[in-house]
């Protein structure tokens, strides 16, 4: 297939396909994130995490109006403070929907799964009743829809770099505060050993409700960051919402370690596919291949060795 | 907004009254018999009463599809709403039962043997995806009814018992071909569709059609339904420099594969490549945001911004019930044309029942129809111009070419299967 | 002891009696074909939400991904019914006559080899038990085995659904694709869309599904069901005793998933279609639904859920279809935090104490064991999983 092209072309042609690599990885990590953080920490999965996403978006939606209406002068920086209020509406909600329901459910871990599928669907009719069933076009900054030519074919783009920028920044980001940070410290401790943790102090139920709100929000940047690359709709969080299940389920489901390398992995071996064979079919056979490993190693990549 | 609109719906009567009268009374053509067979017209087993007469509207307003059948909901309900103001149906008053599909096509069989059995619907306008019709078909064929079938869709089929009002896929795509082909030059083709039978069926068209003229098909790629990432297939496009992608990505993947098209510094307004598409109507442009899409072609049989008289006061009439922001797609207006022609194919016939209706279908023409003017075929098809647009920023398209004929409705394509 | 089981027997007996009247008898009287055939199929969905009271309720076991083996059985069954609708004679204008319209649609010009076999009603039977039955082995044997449980078995059932659904829809021209196998017409000749054909299934539908509850109240009561209940609240317990924990799992996973599939193959008969959209996240997850409505420990229950569950959908969606979406995800929190035993837990807790005022009078003995069997019943539910079940172990050791 490749006899009919240049050197030259097919060089930038791996080029860019390596960037669609790592821009589909840090979607993927950056979907995943927020449910890894979550389950991870707390044993609890929250299927209301693609509407999560999609409040995000919505935000994001509602900011770029205001700017237009409002402030049309710095409508080209919108997007940054779209993405912060994006992270303190879906925290909120988060920290709301850990009171309300999820506390009352922590020793039935099964119980809270199907809690949260009723609060997505209880979300997707929210959203259709506010907003419409159809999807909203969220209108970007221009700077943002470009791409930057490197040389002269090979072209990346501008939203794929952000995206990548974004997932770097958050991943270090909850990294370093889970290491160094009070919370951080405290969130570990109650993980490890929950009444431990409560007899020197740590208010543990505060925790619980900071690390949802926090996995929350993050699916909230997430959602904001992907209306530059999807759509916006009541259902639209359902599109991520196998795709993240995979990457956590693959990772291991509770370290970031094993979410970033199943991210990895998974995206690589789909994008790969996805150039030398068709898209459905590389789909198919990426899934085969997780359902494979998954038989063989079904604790995932990296699980914590704990006997069940 | 609904109840809103609601509340107002005797001021908008008389505003429909006031539209329709600039409307040519066009369907009136069996006003003669309108009185004569009123008093036969109650024994057919249906929904009909000397005052009134039940149809079933079934489209999904809950689930991943209600983005798209939304639109068709509001036509079809403008229609009957029009058609109430003129009088009505041999003289009774159309009432409508809507149910939702819920985006589950074995929702939509059970609701529609529910329209056909409980509520003897006398027709049901609904329907979107191909596999919500083909769920529904055998019940409408078993039980008789009559269904109106608003979208776009692969052929292939030819029931009695459906009249499709949208376009079969060769009126779409061969007229699109040879215009780009003939108007752009276009040498070669990069196919792109969701992974289902439309697509499919579409582009299979397409390349025996491409095969046909001597041309080049360079790829011919499939995602499946809701996927978002393209810029794999982007790369290879870029490798591949077709002269046309011809695209029938649908639903929220369309949003995606735009988005990321003019990301990845495809300006679509250069032309280089053509972007074709078969799937994207106004709605849809809604969601993607017509600054994504600026410069893409379309090949579709009805556009918002069609000039003649019919299609100005069927949007004034729309927006006028639904609201200023509201945009119009192909399907919308295909949808629109379903009340109007089981009227008109009524009052033909003279009658309710489903047999005469069905018998006294081909050969009917609309000549309000926004799009301009439709028959339906002895097929169940209607014929149809077929028109390119071209998209603005401001999310509509710019019409540059229209068929200078009717296209006939051919749902199995002699040498395109 | 005994004389509770004796009384167990006997009470469970005459509750799935009345259930049995209410399925053969008052229904069909009181209702017309369509409805009936509406509850029809409702009821197979009521096979998966037996099975899911098995390995959820009494196993601990959830699975997101029933609908895995729902839409598998389905599937075979309109296999057979597709190829006996799509005979040289009745696909004539197909460019390849006789295999299925959706092949010749997607250019495939010779029938696969695995849709050969069922040509054969005998085999596709025995496809419809035996191929879920396999499928649940394979996944149960994998996870099992390797002591996965709880919240990451749910997750990857669900995963599980997902793919096969992608699957299905991708390989349209073996599958149909996301349209699925529809217009179903006839079983070796017999008209099954008519009148008197779904009055015939309906019949034969609650038969079995009156079968599967009597062969999963023989489960529950047998040593196996016991020592499913000891497993889901201390399974190491059971492991230390000495018995092979992940075999009883697997067995019990592979029964679920056989129920499930035959309600999925006589919903194909029922409905005249199969489509992936049985076989996804959304359909498996409202199934355990149905299960928790009606109570997760309670097979007679999850019929009851089933059934309410559906006609409330019905009815509600036929009026209010935006409302019912909210309708249903209140039911989902309101269920799982109020009334974790669902309708079972209710009658449990408010009717029966008054029919055991009424059975008190006339025998003082029969309601002193009553009381002895409702802590039975109930007391394992207050803990959900080993942990917390654990935790209250490390209580007790310290009193």
């Amino acid at each position: 297939m490749f006899a009919d092209y240049s050197i030259t072309e097919l060089t930038s042609i791996f080029a860019m396909q390596g960037f669609a690599g790592l821009i589909l990885f840090s979607v993927f990590v950056l979907m995943a994130l927020g449910l890894a953080i979550i389950f991870g920490q707390m044993g609890v999965i929250n299927m209301a995490h693609g509407e999560f996403m999609i409040l995000g978006a919505y935000v994001t939606y509602l900011t770029s109006s205001l700017f237009a209406e409002y402030l049309p002068s710095v409508y080209g920086s919108y997007f940054f403070i779209a993405m912060i209020f994006a992270f303190i509406v879906t925290a909120a909600l988060g920290a709301l929907v850990e009171w309300s329901i999820i506390r009352h459910l922590y020793k039935r871990p099964l119980d809270t799964l199907l809690a949260t599928w009723g609060l997505s669907l209880i979300l997707q009719q929210l959203y259709r009743t506010v907003f419409g069933a159809r999807e909203v076009g969220v209108t970007l900054p221009d700077w943002l829809m470009g791409s930057y030519a490197l040389s002269d074919s090979i072209e990346i783009p501008i939203n794929g770099l952000f995206v990548m920028g974004l997932t770097i920044f958050i991943t270090v980001g909850v990294a370093l505060m889970m290491q160094k940070s009070r919370l951080g410290k405290q969130t570990r401790a109650v993980v490890q050993n929950r009444p431990m943790a409560a007899a020197v102090g740590i208010n543990t139920e505060k925790v619980d409700r900071m690390t949802f709100a926090l996995g929350c929000g993050i699916a909230g940047i997430a959602g904001s960051a992907f209306t530059m690359i999807g759509s916006t709709g009541p259902t639209s969080g359902q599109l991520y919402i196998v795709d993240t299940f995979l990457v956590v389920v693959f990772g291991g489901a509770s370290s970031l370690i094993g979410t970033v390398a199943s991210a990895f992995t998974i995206s690589q071996a789909q994008s790969t596919m996805e150039f030398f064979l068709s898209g459905s079919t590389a789909k198919v056979l990426t899934l085969l291949t997780v359902v494979g490993i998954l038989m063989l190693r079904p604790q995932g990549l990296f699980s914590l060795k704990i006997r069940r | 907004m609904h109840s809103k609109s609601k509340t107002f719906r005797g001021m908008l009567r008389r505003r429909f009254l006031q539209n329709l009268l600039a409307v040519p009374a066009a369907v009136m053509l069996a006003n003669a018999s309108l009185t004569a067979h009123a008093d036969s017209a109650n024994t057919t087993g249906l929904a009909v009463t000397d005052k009134t007469v039940t149809v079933g509207i079934l489209h999904s307003v809950t689930g991943t599809m209600a983005i798209s059948e939304t639109g068709s909901v509001q036509a079809e309900k403008l229609a009957i709403e029009q058609i109430n103001a003129m009088g009505g149906v041999l003289g009774r008053k159309i009432e409508y039962i809507q149910e939702d599909g819920a985006s589950d096509w074995p929702t939509f069989a059970e609701k529609s043997k529910k329209l056909l059995i409980k509520d003897k619907a006398a027709a049901v306008f609904g329907c979107w995806t191909s596999a919500s019709r083909k769920a529904v078909l055998p019940i409408f064929e078993q039980y008789n009814g009559m269904l109106y079938y608003p979208t776009f869709y692969e052929g292939l089929e030819q029931s009695p018992n459906v009249i499709y009002t949208g376009q079969e896929a060769t009126q779409q795509i061969l007229a699109g071909i040879d215009w780009v082909v003939k108007e752009k030059g276009a040498k070669s083709f990069f196919l792109l569709g969701s992974d289902y039978i439309w697509p499919r069926t579409s582009n299979k068209i397409a390349r025996k059609h491409i095969d046909k003229l001597g041309l080049k098909v360079s790829g011919e790629e499939y995602y499946p339904l809701g996927h978002t990432q393209f810029n794999s297939v982007i790369n290879k496009i870029k490798l591949k420099k077709p002269d046309v992608i011809f695209a029938s990505v649908v639903g929220g993947s369309n949003v995606a594969f735009y988005k990321q098209l003019k990301a990845a510094g495809i300006d679509m307004t250069k032309e280089k490549p053509l972007v074709l598409t078969i799937s994207v109507t106004e709605d849809e442009i809604l969601g993607i945001g017509g600054e994504n899409i600026e410069g893409a072609y379309a090949s579709m049989k009805y556009f918002q911004s069609l000039t003649n008289d019919n299609n100005k006061n069927f949007v004034k009439a729309f927006k006028e019930r639904w609201g200023d922001d509201i945009v119009i797609g192909d399907v919308t207006q295909a949808a629109y044309l379903g009340p109007w022609l089981w009227k008109a194919a009524v009052e033909k016939a003279g009658s309710f029942d489903i047999d005469k209706v069905r018998a006294a279908s081909p050969g009917i023409e609309l000549k309000t129809a926004p799009e301009g003017y439709v028959r339906i075929h002895e097929n169940h098809h209607l014929w149809s111009k077929t028109r390119i647009g071209n998209a603005q920023a401001d999310g509509q398209y710019k019409i540059v070419y229209e068929t200078k004929d009717l296209i006939e409705p051919n749902p199995f394509p002699a040498g395109y299967q | 002891m005994t004389k509770i089981q004796a009384f167990i027997g006997r009470y469970q007996l005459s509750h799935l009696l009345i259930l049995a009247a209410l399925l053969l008898v008052v229904m069909p009287l009181a209702m017309d074909i369509f409805r009936l055939n509406l509850v029809g199929k409702y009821l197979t969905y009521a096979f998966v939400a037996v099975g899911l009271v098995l390995c959820w309720g009494y196993g601990g076991i959830l699975s997101l991904g029933q609908g895995v083996f729902f839409g598998l059985g389905g599937y075979c069954m309109a296999m057979f019914l597709k190829l006996e609708a799509s005979s040289p004679e009745q696909t004539a204008i197909q460019s390849t006559p006789g295999i299925p319209d959706f092949m010749d649609w997607n250019q495939l010009t010779a029938l696969p080899w695995f849709w050969e076999p069922f040509h054969s009603f005998g085999f596709t039977l025995l496809a419809v038990i035996l191929i879920p039955a396999l499928f649940a082995f394979i996944i149960a044997v994998a996870m099992f085995k390797r002591r996965v449980g709880g919240v990451y078995f749910a997750i990857i059932t669900q995963a599980i659904a997902a793919i096969l659904t992608i699957l299905i829809i991708g390989q349209q021209g073996y599958t149909g694709g996301v349209n699925g196998i529809t217009d179903l017409r006839t079983l070796h000749g017999w008209d099954i869309r008519t009148d008197s054909a779904k009055y015939i299934l309906y019949f034969i539908n609650a038969f079995l599904l009156i079968g599967c509850l009597f062969a999963a109240r023989y489960i529950i009561k047998s040593k196996l069901g016991r020592l499913l209940v000891a497993m889901r609240e201390r399974e190491d317990r059971v492991r230390f005793s000495g018995y092979d924990v992940s075999s009883f799992k697997i067995f019990i996973y592979c029964i679920a998933a056989v129920f499930s599939a035959i309600g999925g193959a006589m919903f194909t008969l029922q409905v005249g279609f199969m489509s992936p959209s049985f076989v996804g996240i959304v359909p498996s997850i409202e199934m355990v639904i149905f299960c928790a409505v009606g109570g997760r420990l309670s097979i007679l229950g999850a019929v009851y859920g089933t059934l309410l569950v559906n006609w409330a959908k019905t009815s509600f969606s036929e009026s209010f279809p935006e409302l019912w979406l909210f309708a249903m995800g209140a039911l989902f929190i309101g269920v799982v935090m109020a009334f974790p035993n669902g309708l079972a837990g209710l009658y449990q807790t408010y009717v029966e104490p008054r029919l055991q005022r009424f059975k008190k009078s006339s025998d003082p003995a029969l309601a002193s064991d009553m009381d002895a069997l409702k802590t039975a019943e109930i007391k394992p539910n207050k803990t959900k999983d080993t942990e917390s079940a654990a935790e209250e172990y490390s209580h007790a050791g310290n009193q």
